[in-house]
């Protein structure tokens, strides 16, 4: 059996990486933007781990997640993105619970029973309103890095409402309150607080609450949203955006260890 | 696996039931339009030759022509929002094309001489009917059924019958011949026949493992709406079902490796059917049973009692009862079929048979312990349906049934 186990997740923006040793210790992880060939920034993304670990350049057990996760080559085999943030975060903080992974372009929620049971799950419509796509969206169209929109929405004391449901016309509305020179900061609030309306009218948010996905991990003001507007525990893993990747590494461990002799 | 030789037959019989509205002699015979699940019995029964414009929808779905046709009507006035089928086939008619022409050489759909519509299926076929009243300049006539009905009522099937009956005089009148009862007697017995027979082929996915899919189902339900109430559709089934006896003596099952059992609920995706027939197998799943295939099981159909009967089989479809019967019947069929989780498809203009809007999914999985997942799609437009993502839907939905199996 490998002493070293492999995730990728290789989603709509970024790729992201993480290698386990067999005692399920994290040993490096890397991210990367997907560009335009998942192939190639996964192999990038596999060699690059390797490297921050200290390992040679050879072959180990690799599972693939996220939507290029059958555009890799040399894996054991793809697992699907829901099963794995559900794997990565029992992993990190046990069950029962519900992941709510905000994405690229897509939201999740799954819920998992105490022994880590995937008991049900929902994605987004297809709209990416309310995803990572959607806050870039803004901030193009804005001209605003993330670090200063998440800055100015800390800062806001009240939320200017944005309510529609689909990220074009939310960028218009959000054009129109600007052009009504509503506060920029509330607006940016508004903006953060749509994210968690579309999250929470997906399904309901029960038991602890765990928080993964890469708007989690660039974006502060959504955690403090979420713990304002769930009254369940929420938890926040200190790699958000790993969490599919470490739970695909974590199905390469178990496949091991079920077809060791 | 399973392959069903018996779809070379089906097309032939389909294509003479097309050819027939076009005869190469003599006078062209009495077309009635008609929904279909609508009076087709009493219009058979009147010698009308009865035309389907909900099969020339799914038609178009499944050509995928629908994806040309839907804008042309949109931007006729028709909004993305309402049916699809009704955007097809009304985009496809103001193009003067049909995939008719193709399939089975006839020059355009059969000009109506009526069109009738029920209203048990949905609410906006009305509004269908109505173009093609304007176009053709030709009666419209509708059966307005009671909706949502939990245990239907004395009342409620005197209300429709009464409706069907009242029909009489205006067809007679546009068919030019009289009614009779002996004959329409006769009509309703070869639905019931066909029901029947229809019930028996879906029956066969009881069997692990199914010899059948839903897929296949969509395909072989054609005579059941579009030769229902004649000699052909009994004839069809029964070459059909002898196949399938051989398939269930042989185990032969239509997914390679079946371990997991699924239950579709709602619409088909028509320009899909390839796609979820291939992903499911992949993942070693089956869609056995459905509620759409059911659809067409009458067994209330009783030549006995002509109009009663057809006023009960009409109005107790599974689409038009209340949500509590709707939940008992999915319970019972996923019992039935041994069911390992339900598929709901929620079809962006269908909502009439998009049965996941109003909590009905929770409800079944909480009284059944079986799991659900709701896909976002459509019946005809492609433009509200994503593969990717209804891919990682159902693969992490299979391999969820899996792990917890």
């Amino acid at each position: 059996m490998s002493k070293y186990f492999a995730g990728l997740d290789l989603g709509s923006s970024f790729v992201k990486g993480v290698l386990l040793d067999e005692d399920r210790q994290v040993l490096a992880q890397v991210v990367e933007r997907t560009g335009i060939s998942f192939a190639e920034t996964g192999k990038k993304i596999l060699e690059q781990l390797k490297t921050q670990a200290g390992l040679p350049q050879t072959a180990l057990p690799v599972v693939s997640t996220g939507i290029g996760r059958n555009n890799v080559a040399a894996i054991e085999f793809s697992k699907p993105e829901i099963n794995c943030f559900g794997k990565g975060s029992f992993f990190l903080f046990g069950g029962p619970c519900t992941v709510v992974d905000i994405g690229g372009q897509d939201n999740k929620i799954i819920k998992l029973d105490s022994a880590g049971k995937q008991i049900f799950f929902r994605m987004n419509r297809k709209c990416a309103a309310g995803t990572v796509s959607f806050l870039e969206e803004i901030a193009f169209k804005l001209n605003l890095k993330t670090s200063q929109m998440n800055q100015m929405a800390s800062q806001a004391t009240a939320a200017v409402p944005v309510g529609s449901y689909c990220t074009v016309f939310a960028a218009t509305e959000i054009i129109h309150h600007l052009r009504r020179g509503e506060n920029t900061e509330g607006l940016m609030r508004g903006v953060y607080e749509s994210v968690t309306k579309r999250i929470m009218e997906m399904a309901t948010l029960d038991e602890q609450v765990i928080l993964t996905g890469g708007a989690i991990a660039t974006n502060p003001v959504l955690v403090d949203l979420f713990k304002e507007k769930i009254p369940n525990p929420v938890q926040v893993p200190a790699a958000p955006q790993f969490v599919g990747a470490l739970g695909a590494a974590l199905y390469a461990i178990e496949a091991s260890e079920e077809s060791a002799p | 696996m399973a392959k069903i030789e018996a779809n070379k037959q089906l097309k032939q019989y389909l294509k003479e039931y097309f050819q027939g509205f076009f005869p190469p002699a003599g006078p062209r015979p009495k077309v009635a339009w008609c929904t279909s699940v609508g009076p087709a019995e009493l219009l058979i029964s009147l010698g009308f030759q009865v035309y389907y414009p909900e099969n020339h929808g799914a038609l178009l779905g499944a050509t995928r022509a629908a994806e040309k046709y839907i804008p042309v009507a949109n931007a006729g006035g028709y909004s993305p929002e309402i049916c699809s089928y009704l955007t097809s086939d009304i985009g496809a008619f103001q193009q003067h094309e049909t995939p008719l022409k193709e399939a089975y050489g006839i020059p355009s759909v059969p000009p109506p001489d009526v069109l009738i519509y029920n209203t048990n299926q949905c609410r906006e076929v009305q509004d269908w009917f109505a173009y093609y009243a304007r176009s053709f300049k030709v009666p419209s006539l509708g059966v307005f059924s009671p909706w949502k009905i939990d245990q239907l009522n004395r009342e409620q099937i005197g209300y429709v019958s009464h409706q069907i009956e009242a029909m009489i005089p205006e067809l007679e009148r546009i068919s030019g011949r009289t009614f009779d009862l002996d004959r329409l007697k006769e009509v309703i017995a070869l639905s019931r026949r066909t029901s029947d027979l229809w019930l028996e082929f879906l029956q066969t996915a009881r069997q692990r493992p199914s010899p059948i899919t839903f897929f296949d189902g969509c395909i072989q339900m054609a005579p059941a709406v579009v030769l229902r109430g004649t000699v052909a559709a009994v004839d069809y089934y029964e070459l059909l079902n002898r196949e399938m006896k051989g398939h269930l003596a042989r185990r032969e099952g239509a997914v390679e490796k079946e371990v997991v059992r699924l239950y579709w609920e709602g619409m088909p995706v028509w320009g899909k059917l390839r796609f979820f027939s291939d992903l499911l197998a992949r993942f070693g799943a089956n869609a056995v049973a459905s509620t759409y295939c059911d659809s067409w099981i009458f067994t209330d159909f009783d030549p006995a009692d002509p109009f009663v009967s057809m006023a009960e089989a009409y109005t107790k479809i599974f689409i038009n009862r209340s949500e509590r019967v709707k939940e008992t019947i999915l319970a019972e069929k996923a019992a039935e079929y041994e069911i390992d989780g339900i598929i709901y498809h929620d079809a962006k203009t269908c909502p009439y048979n998009s049965n996941s809007r109003f909590g009905l999914p929770q409800r079944v999985t909480a009284k059944t312990g079986i799991p659900h997942l709701i896909f976002d799609g459509d019946v005809n437009d492609l433009r509200c349906f994503s593969e990717e993502q209804t891919t990682t839907s159902l693969e992490s939905f299979v391999d969820q049934i899996k792990e917890n199996h």
